[in-house]
């Protein structure tokens, strides 16, 4: 327990220092002069000339030695004081607190749904290897392994969205906006989860304690539901852990492929503008929600195996 | 056979019985993979076709026509030429991209499993803090640097799969450097370079090759993505995700052009996917 603990702390200090340091480093480099750009952002361009400009240097200390502004720099990110947008104006935390609503419920769905595809087909294939179903679902999941998921999102776009017309393709302005980006992430993490369930499932079909459990009388459901699911899903979750990357990923390119508002679509929208302080708000907001999963996942697997606590204890 | 060829030998192959190398999977992988190779090298001198050049006298004409074989897009492009130019790219991209995450990689988890002590905890800490972000994401960060470039783009994918290598390497070197047959051949008197040669080269091979395949199909992927969302490679450049988003608006008149660059990565990361076998 206290391992889990310390490993998600580096890693949430990891993530505060790569993404400070390159939001810090995108600021130093950036062509022009800081000073210029940040007056002309407050005064409008007109009112502006160098003795202003000065002042705001003096003011933002931004004529001090690049450790010290970089020190600086790091002191306001752990204070959660992100800065304004350069595009907007807004303040960067307002704006990241409007998209991460949508994003979680995004990323929660998906998640959810993924949850109920991957280890159900999975456990049917497991506990009837080598049948028909068993052998769909692997054409299935490698196929769709292979597909990236932006190029999923597309055919789902085309095909839903386009010529059936069952549901909108881009933007947000209810529920139905919802269903093709999370089943596109959904599908392509159940497609992986779903193999793994079934080597586990088929693998504790064949154990012991399982026909054991036939033996002594209790139905195909109990035994199914009470020994088998249990037990097989372990891996799977732990396989989850391992999941999060791909589901971090895709949230940012499903939602700038179906201009959903949320805070991968803005990540996106902020480098291509260079608007600094988005960028590191947003990438530091995603990078949040990856420990976050990482945790859960954690914690899922706590809950269905306590014995993972206990050694530890 | 002599004892002193018995050490010559790999050390999978005096460990005993191993699944052959070439199964069936991994055969169909490679010949997908090597008809890919040649779409993608030999099609260029055959089509001639240059890939941005446009005709608007020939707008989104359907495969099959006797001029363009695979059509042409919105701005009368030939098709054939952008798809084999694109897969073209993918392919050295994916390959150099991969290459200069696997050097670095492997030689470093070799030093953290021989050296140990600090030079491995520090090693092993800066993998984890790498990993700390999911790998687009910082693809994207350094990607902010100079958006639409490939310096940032390159950079950023090998700063992120050298990592899996690294691992891998190290644990792999450590198990090697472990074995009695390792000892052995150090109590024989060969020096670190040859016990390195002769053991555990050989023994990473295997891991390595699978590991470059799938760090091969991610970076095709990555590369096409950040295409798709418009913040990698910038038009005209024929990058088979760019095309399929610049070619979307165009569904309704033309799908088949929208699924065949589709058809290409999905052609491609497969191939690559199943050459490399079961990851684990």
């Amino acid at each position: 327990m206290k391992q889990l603990i310390a490993t998600r702390l580096f890693q949430l200090v990891a993530v505060v220092l790569i993404v400070g340091s390159i939001s810090f480093a995108l600021m130093y480099f950036l062509p022009g002069d800081p000073a210029l750009r940040i007056a002309a952002g407050r005064y409008g361009p007109d009112m502006m000339d160098n003795a202003i400009s000065d002042m705001v240097r003096a003011e933002l200390g931004l004529d001090q030695p690049v450790l010290f502004r970089f020190l600086a720099w790091m002191g306001d990110l752990i204070r959660f004081d992100l800065g304004h947008s350069l595009v907007s104006g807004a303040p960067v935390l307002h704006e990241i607190a409007l998209q991460l609503g949508y994003t979680l419920w995004l990323a929660a769905l998906a998640f959810v749904l993924a949850l109920v595809i991957g280890p159900l087909v999975g456990a049917i294939a497991g506990l009837f290897p080598g049948s028909i179903f068993d052998r769909v679902s692997l054409l299935v999941a490698v196929a769709l392994r292979a597909v990236p998921p932006f190029v999923l999102a597309i055919v789902f776009m085309m095909v839903f969205g386009v010529t059936l017309r069952w549901f909108p393709t881009a933007g947000f302005g209810g529920w139905s906006n919802m269903v093709l980006p999370s089943l596109t992430l959904a599908l392509g993490l159940a497609a992986m989860s779903s193999r793994v369930m079934r080597d586990a499932m088929s693998e504790v079909a064949a154990s012991p304690y399982f026909a054991h459990g036939r033996y002594k009388g209790l139905s195909d459901r109990t035994v199914v539901m009470r020994h088998g699911i249990r037990n097989a899903s372990l891996p799977v979750v732990t396989y989850l852990g391992l999941q999060m990357v791909y589901l971090v990923e895709g949230v940012v390119v499903v939602e700038s492929i179906f201009a959903f508002p949320g805070i991968g679509h803005a990540l996106v929208h902020a480098i291509i503008a260079r608007d600094v302080p988005m960028v590191q708000g947003t990438a530091l907001a995603m990078g949040g929600l990856f420990v976050l999963l990482n945790i859960i996942v954690d914690l899922m697997c706590l809950r269905l195996d306590p014995r993972l606590g206990r050694r530890a204890a | 056979m002599n004892t002193a060829s018995l050490t010559h030998l790999p050390v999978e192959l005096r460990d005993g019985a191993k699944p052959a190398f070439w199964q069936p999977v991994r055969i169909v992988g490679a010949v997908i993979l090597l008809a890919l190779l040649a779409f993608a090298f030999v099609g260029p001198l055959v089509i001639g076709a240059d890939p941005l050049f446009q005709d608007y006298l020939a707008v989104l004409v359907a495969p099959g026509d006797p001029a363009h074989w695979l059509g042409t897009d919105h701005f009368g492009r030939s098709m054939a030429a952008r798809l084999v130019h694109g897969a073209q790219l993918s392919f050295v991209m994916a390959f150099v991209t991969a290459l200069s995450a696997a050097v670095p990689g492997i030689a470093l988890g070799i030093l953290a499993a021989s050296r140990g002590g600090w030079v491995e905890r520090g090693l092993v800490a800066l993998s984890d803090i790498v990993l700390a972000l999911p790998g687009l994401l910082l693809v994207l960060l350094l990607m902010a640097f100079a958006p639409g470039k490939f310096g940032p783009l390159y950079l950023g994918l090998a700063l992120y799969l050298w990592v899996e290598f690294f691992r891998v390497a190290r644990i792999e070197t450590a198990r090697v450097l472990a074995l009695p047959c390792c000892e052995a051949t150090r109590l024989l008197g060969f020096g670190p370079f040859y016990v390195f040669g002769r053991i555990v080269l050989p023994a990473l091979a295997g891991p390595m090759m699978t590991l470059f395949a799938f760090a091969m199909g991610s970076a095709i992927i990555a590369v096409s993505t950040l295409s798709a969302i418009h913040v990698g490679l910038r038009p005209p450049t024929p990058e088979l995700g760019a095309m399929i988003v610049e070619l979307m608006p165009y569904y309704s008149e033309a799908p088949l052009q929208v699924l065949m660059p589709a058809g290409v990565i999905f052609l491609l990361v497969l191939s690559l996917q199943l050459l490399a076998g079961r990851k684990s």
